[in-house]
């Protein structure tokens, strides 16, 4: 059964415009893709690596102001743009990686946050990102309407998850998880903690911008209000909740938490604190998210650390 | 220049207080209470409920109705730091730090908005400390500043005494030093991370009515930066360490005023996460650091 989850929940996200095809379904569905895309690359971060990523709609920023302002300021038509989106994300993720990465989970959790903050405001400050109105105008990607723009969106998202998923089997994602699991027993091996740890925090930044760029697209606008604590916590909750490192898991919960919203906007405010309370609730009664990785080898025995009264 | 050091000092105790709670907190259990700085937001709503039900204070009053305040939005901010780590934490002592840090977040979403959920507008603050200013040294001083930052040490060095001096304080450092040893002792583990979670939630309780007092404004976000700033002047200081929070809350205070003097407010922020990550990448233990907070 297990292999032919993926082409389904394919089939079932480019099924659902045929059956409706309103233009709210359509707005709700790409913001979906999007933000399945953000799950799976900070999936690569917190999930194969274990690094708490607090900041990470900071790299989704960084791919949205670039393609933003040059496909603005030079004309250029968006796909162009990416080629520069990717090396300013990598860029990022190399000046945000290199000072961190030798910290562990807390300090870096909370640095990440840092940074998240300083892109945020220093797009609000700056003249060439539009101060804190923002870009505006950015042409989009034309591929016949808002329905071709889905389904374009939905083959990069693809894309991204497949590729996501073979990272995780690849000698690279191997050493990640061996990083999370246990980073001194890595280092002990043989591994360079700190070279790997860099390269997930680039291939998270590259999934981040490369979403971002799709963002700026479906918006044709982006200001430095998208890119909040709230949206770099509700991909981190969509993570959690389908599973952490668990490919399938996440996207399901990245479409759980973009959907969710929808259908309880009457509840307001109190959404969020439904979120609040789920990230609680699971993280107590089923740390592993709702949709596991199923083990291949049998289970470590945990090493307790501190008091358990 | 002085006006600087001055206005620097007074924003400092403020993170000082703060970072208090945070540095406890971490010191004894190593878990980065990410809900802290809702907690002190809570804790300016907490006051803000207290003095509206009190109804119409008269000017003469208002110190007398701030101080009630005060000690009324610490008794429930410190209940709360206990119910949190009591419902959120404890469960989870012994699983990999990152559960927690994420339950953490969790718990900071709820209170955000559970409190946006009562309405999510600014409110203005009943008691404003009224603005007398004095002219010391050519520095403008209102004696409001002064009564809050005698409060704000006065709170400071009851806490110093408090660890120091007691037998709680001992058990809170015993379990600072080895949790395992400490319980084999015969410490119960259990109470002291509960009463740690509550004095360090009321000192954050107590900034946050002294915000209030002092800017006028409250509204459910003003925990998030505060959070993040009181934890860069505890890592500053060399988190776990009481005095090290109290100096690192000081320290970041000034360097805030003359950066945000000579580099344009806008940019204070930016600065002063600039400084938590230069400080983490060159001196991660801190100022009054001496231990290696890292596992290694």
């Amino acid at each position: 059964m297990g292999k032919w989850v993926g082409p389904a929940g394919l089939l079932v996200a480019v099924a659902v415009p045929f059956v409706d095809a309103s233009p709210y379904t359509l707005n709700v569905l790409t913001t979906a893709a999007i933000f399945v895309m953000l799950a799976a690359g900070l999936n690569i971060v917190v999930g194969y690596c274990g690094l708490l990523d607090l900041g990470y709609v900071a790299f989704m920023a960084v791919g949205a102001y670039t393609s933003g302002i040059l496909s603005t300021a030079l004309e250029l038509p968006l796909p162009l743009t990416i080629p520069a989106v990717l090396v300013v994300a990598v860029l990022a993720a190399l000046v945000i990686g290199a000072p961190t990465l030798r910290l562990r989970s807390d300090y870096l959790a909370i640095v990440t946050l840092g940074f998240g903050e300083i892109i945020r405001i220093t797009a609000t400050n700056l003249d060439f990102t539009g101060g804190p109105t923002g870009i505006f105008g950015i042409p989009g990607i034309e591929v016949g309407g808002p329905a071709g723009f889905y389904f374009f969106c939905v083959a990069v998202v693809a894309l991204a998850v497949l590729g996501s998923a073979r990272l995780e089997r690849s000698r690279l994602g191997r050493a990640w998880m061996f990083i999370r699991e246990d980073e001194d027993a890595a280092e002990a091996m043989g591994v360079n903690t700190y070279r790997v740890k860099l390269l997930a925090y680039v291939f998270g930044a590259v999934w981040g911008a490369l979403a971002g760029v799709l963002f700026a697209a479906h918006l044709s606008a982006v200001s430095p209000q998208s890119f909040v604590f709230l949206q770099s916590a509700l991909v981190l909750m969509a993570v959690v909740l389908g599973g952490m490192g668990s490919t399938r898991g996440v996207v399901v919960g990245a479409a759980v938490i973009s959907v969710v919203p929808e259908v309880l906007r009457d509840l307001g405010a109190f959404r969020y604190v439904f979120f609040g309370v789920v990230l609680i609730v699971v993280m107590v009664l089923r740390p592993q998210g709702l949709w596991p990785v199923r083990r291949r080898e049998p289970e470590r025995a945990e090493v307790r650390e501190g008091v358990r009264v | 220049m002085t006006q600087l050091v001055w206005d620097g000092l007074f924003v400092g105790s403020f993170y000082a207080l703060v970072a208090l709670g945070y540095s406890m907190v971490y010191g004894i259990i190593k878990l980065l209470n990410f809900a802290h700085g809702d907690i002190y937001m809570l804790g300016a709503f907490a006051g803000f409920v207290v003095l509206s039900g009190v109804g119409g204070v008269s000017a003469a009053f208002s110190v007398v109705a701030l101080v009630g305040a005060l000690v009324a939005a610490m008794a429930v901010t410190g209940g709360l730091g206990v119910l949190v780590e009591r419902v959120a934490y404890r469960p989870l002592r012994g699983s990999p730090r990152l559960a927690v840090l994420i339950t953490a977040v969790g718990v900071s979403f709820t209170l955000e908005y559970g409190v946006a959920a009562t309405g999510a507008n600014p409110r203005v603050f009943p008691v404003r400390v009224e603005s007398q200013a004095l002219q010391v040294l050519g520095v403008r001083i209102t004696v409001a500043q002064l009564a809050l930052m005698a409060i704000a040490v006065g709170l400071m060095v009851a806490l110093d005494r408090y660890v120091n001096r007691t037998s709680t304080g001992r058990a809170m450092r015993a379990i600072a030093l080895d949790p395992k040893g400490a319980l084999l002792m015969g410490v119960n583990v259990n109470a002291v991370i509960s009463r740690t979670f509550f004095i360090g939630s009321a000192l954050a309780g107590a900034a946050g009515v002294m915000a209030g007092a002092y800017y006028g404004k409250i509204e459910f976000l003003m925990g998030f930066l505060i959070g993040l700033k009181a934890f860069t002047a505890a890592v500053m200081g060399g988190i776990g360490n009481i005095r090290g929070a109290m100096l690192g809350g000081l320290l970041l205070g000034l360097l805030e005023a003359f950066g945000a003097h000579f580099l344009g407010g806008e940019w204070r922020d930016v600065f002063t996460f600039a400084v938590l990550i230069l400080f983490l990448s060159v001196k991660p233990t801190g100022l009054l650091g001496e231990r290696v907070s890292e596992r290694v």
